[in-house]
């Protein structure tokens, strides 16, 4: 493999690792919070017993989160030094804006609300937690800025003097219609991500403890477990609601931004009015569009996700092959070997990378249902297909919203910066020519075989201290640590949370 | 007064605050095998201690890089692509470290068993010694120059990097962060550690004094403008009244010291990179501040995000400081929290 296609798969590799963590921390946290708040309130002791064990696994998964993005921040210019380049004057903004608005925030009061339980009063380390939580969130908004970007440029203008796009307004940055969409859309499916997990350990939970018929256990389950799991399907419901809502939105932004990306995900060779979206098709797709057969399709439904219109003249999408002769007349790059770009990305994966985003949603939307019905009106279940279905749904949206960044990323080739159609299409880069010139394959190859091998061992590490410690349970004693509730001279006891 | 400048003196700044921050949890993750004593559940105590002393601030410390590599790729991407790109390797090895101890300090005591803290212990020192060194290379090969084609892509390939005078670069930053963290150690903990920590930095104060002063006079010599002297001096001043300072027992004088040597140290490599941003060596081109950096409207735009948020972050990141204030010792440290290894080896499905 030539350096171009490392620096490509070890991109995908760490990127898409690094986020089997961040939708968890950035729905966890704000749930957590939550948790936490019910206590500080109500006064009721199962709320610190949730806090303690979620937080936990919030712990557990953040510092994960934490050491893979380091190295997120510096494979830019490590292994895409002309891709930064270019980009430099408007994507650095928004990255340096997350690090100092958001990442300071996200570790100093985690430090705070780890190991400042007895340090702090309550409202302060109460604080500490919600601030921890909106930090994660804003470091999303700013990430997506940057990567929205890159998808739809806006806000700047191309210097043929120095080939580099320029930044004219931040506030254009910041607005780009693409971020507006993604953000929701990336955030809510974070949220559901997180909703699932908790429902999920928190229904195998409940079932467990009914299953044994000891009363004072079958009182757990109604005190403790029942409340997390109702918790869990409101989250859900609420940010599932957003996820179709948001991708909606990108789904028609995508119509007019990226119409390769949207006519590829379709496998739609011909433009087309009233066309279906194809729910099962089968032909070589990665040898590109001809013999494909779309075997089961809803009539008028990709249309209507594109333009708003199931039929008729307003409801026409173009096809790859529009797509590839009008972007030919108006770019007709070559490639460095001298052959025509082809600017359609390959099919196969954004046809299925776009099923299974949608797809593995059906796990979360079956638990929520299920657990809804099963816990109405104060009952618990001692049903042990739910708890089953809790288990199973806790790794899907994680796949899900892989396949989603992988539609997003491989549908947006054979560029890097995609051009905007509607404003100035000179910023525009091809992934070839955004990789680092002075970088030989063989130095990309030994990091990615390190990269993976340290990644690899992580994973075993953090799922199983993910999975033990969600097995323990939640704590069965808590006390109320903080200062307020402390004798006056008892400063020589041991700290409450240390390493 | 010209942007670009401003922006070449703030990044900087983010250095400093990176290397003085982190130059102290560094070294004590350096000291986790050489300070701890007496028998095997003490020395577990000691190394305990060792890790909550930066417990609540290690992450905080670390976004200051985090925070110099961001900026830097905003206010000049010529200079992140270009260093980045040619310290590839360098790079790799730094980053693999602060992965290990990252998750090593977090995961430590979630596993109650002896071995699991060793391999832990082992990751702590490794990944804390690794970019100790590796830091005072790149910055040594900084100041004396990369060899940098017209199109700004360096081509002196990775065996050029450890040259003598990086080397010694790399000896200097490890020294100064295990004096650093020994000083610290000395102001956070109490007891026997305490005692042990004040005598090792007493020791280790001669020494940096000698390694470091080496490298700051062959940086001032061979490749700097007479104004860094100054920076010099103040070094080797302060490295001086550390060795005083931990006699005396004035832990909180000998901090302040060990780390205004940092910011020293600093202000000799950027003011004798001034104004390139990589000085070029024979053969080469260099790359100078102005062709580095971006438009006059980003690093406006730049400026004042730094302006209003730096303070912001300096007060809270203070507070918790202070918020930790109270010095540790063994008697704090309570029973292991962790699972058993035997529970986390049945969990797997
Ligand atoms: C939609 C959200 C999102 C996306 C697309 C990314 N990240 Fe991320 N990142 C987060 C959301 C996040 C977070 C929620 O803020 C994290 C994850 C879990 C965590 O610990 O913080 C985080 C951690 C994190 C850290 C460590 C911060 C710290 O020390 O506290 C860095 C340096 C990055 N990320 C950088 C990146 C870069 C350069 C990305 C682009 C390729 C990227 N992240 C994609
Ligand atoms: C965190 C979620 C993300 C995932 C899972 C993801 C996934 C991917 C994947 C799969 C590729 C490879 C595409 C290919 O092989 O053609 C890729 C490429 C890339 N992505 Fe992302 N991406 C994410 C976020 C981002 C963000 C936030 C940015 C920018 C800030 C970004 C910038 C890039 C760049 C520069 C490339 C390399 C060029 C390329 O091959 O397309 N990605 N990403
Ligand atoms: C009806 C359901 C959904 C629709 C219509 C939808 C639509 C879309 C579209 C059109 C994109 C591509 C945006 C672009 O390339 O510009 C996208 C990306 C993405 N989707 Fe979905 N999606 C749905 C469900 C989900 C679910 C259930 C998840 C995860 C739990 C998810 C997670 C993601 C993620 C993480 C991305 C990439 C980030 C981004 O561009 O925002 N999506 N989605």
């Amino acid at each position: 493999m030539d350096a171009l296609a490392l620096a490509r798969w070890q991109f995908a590799i760490t990127t898409v690792y690094h986020f089997i963590f961040v939708p968890l921390t950035i729905g966890l946290a704000p749930i957590v919070a939550g948790m936490q708040t019910a206590w500080v309130i109500t006064q009721k002791e199962r709320w610190l017993r949730l806090t303690k064990f979620f937080g936990k696994l919030l712990l557990i998964n953040f510092a994960l989160g934490v050491v893979t993005g380091i190295w997120q921040e510096f494979q830019f210019g490590m292994a895409w030094s002309e891709y930064s380049r270019f980009v430099g004057d408007v994507f650095g903004a928004p990255l340096a804006m997350e690090a100092l608005a958001a990442f300071f925030v996200e570790s100093v009061f985690l430090g705070v609300w780890i190991f400042g339980w007895d340090r702090v009063s309550k409202k302060i380390h109460l604080a500490s937690i919600w601030l921890f939580a909106l930090a994660t969130n804003l470091s999303a908004f700013f990430i997506l800025a940057a990567n929205s970007w890159m998808q739809h440029p806006v806000g700047a203008v191309y210097n043929p003097e120095t080939g580099r796009a320029e930044m004219e307004s931040i506030w254009a940055v910041l607005t780009n219609n693409t971020l507006l969409a993604a953000f929701p859309h990336a955030i809510s499916a974070a949220f559901l991500t997180a909703g699932t997990f908790v429902t999920g350990i928190a229904t195998w939970w409940m079932v467990r403890l009914v299953r044994s018929r000891k009363p004072e256990h079958v009182e757990t389950a109604r005190t403790v477990y029942r409340p997390a799991v109702r918790v869990g399907v409101w989250v859900m419901i609420v940010a599932g609601i957003g996820v179709i809502w948001s991708g909606d939105v990108q789904g028609k932004l995508m119509y007019e931004q990226q119409p390769g990306k949207m006519s590829s995900a379709e496998a739609l060779c011909e433009g087309t009015e009233s066309a279906e979206f194809s729910i099962l098709a089968i032909g070589p797709l990665h040898a590109g569009c001809e013999d494909v057969r779309h075997l089961i399709s809803l009539p008028g439904v990709t249309s209507y996700l594109g333009t708003g219109h199931f039929s008729g003249e307003e409801s026409y999408l173009p096809g790859v092959y529009d797509v590839q002769e009008e972007y030919t007349e108006r770019y007709g790059d070559v490639t460095a070997d001298g052959e025509a770009v082809t600017y359609t990305p390959p099919l196969a994966i954004t046809y299925w990378s776009f099923r299974l985003m949608i797809g593995f949603a059906a796990f979360s939307v079956a638990l929520a249902l299920a657990a809804l019905w099963f816990t109405r009106k104060g009952r618990v279940s001692d049903n042990i297909w739910l708890s089953r279905l809790g288990l199973v749904a806790i790794p899907a949206p994680f796949i899900a919203c892989s396949f989603g960044w992988i539609f997003t990323e491989v549908g947006r080739q054979p560029w890097v910066v995609a051009p905007n159609p509607t404003g100035i299409d000179q910023i525009r880069l091809l992934t070839e020519r955004g990789v680092s010139t002075a970088v030989p394959a063989g130095v990309i190859l030994t990091s990615m075989i390190v990269l993976t091998v340290i990644y690899a061992v992580l994973a075993v590490v953090w799922y199983r201290l993910m999975h033990r410690y969600a097995v323990e349970g939640a704590p069965q004693t808590v006390r109320d640590e903080s200062p307020e509730a402390q004798e006056p001279d008892d400063s020589d006891r041991p700290l409450s949370f240390a390493y | 007064m010209d942007l670009a400048i401003l922006w070449f003196v703030i990044i900087a700044v983010l250095w400093t605050g990176y290397l003085v921050l982190e130059g102290f949890d560094f070294g004590v993750g350096m000291l986790m095998s050489i300070l701890p004593r007496g028998d095997k559940e003490h020395r577990e105590k000691e190394r305990r201690v060792l890790v909550n002393t930066i417990g609540p601030v290690w992450d905080g410390n670390e976004v200051w890089l985090l925070t110099a590599g961001g900026a830097t790729f905003a206010a000049f991407p010529e200079w992140y692509a270009t260093m980045f790109s040619g310290f590839y390797l360098p790079l790799l090895i730094i980053l693999v470290g602060l992965v290990a101890r990252g998750v090593a300090f977090e995961y430590r005591g979630k596993i109650a068993d002896a071995a699991w803290a060793r391999r832990c212990d082992l990751a702590i020192q490794a990944g804390s010694w690794i970019p100790a060194v590796m830091w005072g290379v790149a910055f040594g090969n900084l100041v004396r120059g990369l060899l940098l084609d017209a199109d700004h892509q360096y081509v002196g390939g990775f065996w050029a990097l450890l040259n003598p005078f990086a080397l010694l670069g790399g000896l200097t930053t490890a020294t100064l962060f295990l004096l650093h963290g020994a000083v610290f150690v000395a102001l956070k903990t109490d007891g026997d550690i305490r005692r042990r920590a004040s005598r090792l930095a007493s020791g280790l104060s001669v020494v940096t004094l000698v390694v470091t002063g080496g490298w700051a006079v062959w940086a001032q010599v061979a490749y700097s403008v007479p104004w860094t002297w100054g920076a010099v001096v103040v070094a080797a001043g302060c490295l001086a009244g550390v060795v005083v300072a931990t006699r005396a027992r004035r832990e909180g004088t000998a901090f302040t010291l060990s780390a205004v040597t940092i910011v020293a140290a600093v202000v000799l490599i950027f003011g004798s990179m001034y104004p390139d941003v990589i000085p070029a060596v024979d053969g080469g081109v260099a790359l100078s501040v102005a062709d580095a950096s971006s438009t006059d409207y980003t690093l406006t735009v730049m400026s004042w995000v730094a302006v209003f948020l730096t303070p912001v972050v300096i007060a809270y990141q203070a507070w918790t400081y202070w918020v930790f204030r109270r010095r540790l010792s063994t008697r704090d440290i309570p029973a292991p929290a962790g699972l058993s290894w035997q529970k986390i080896k049945d969990a797997a499905f």
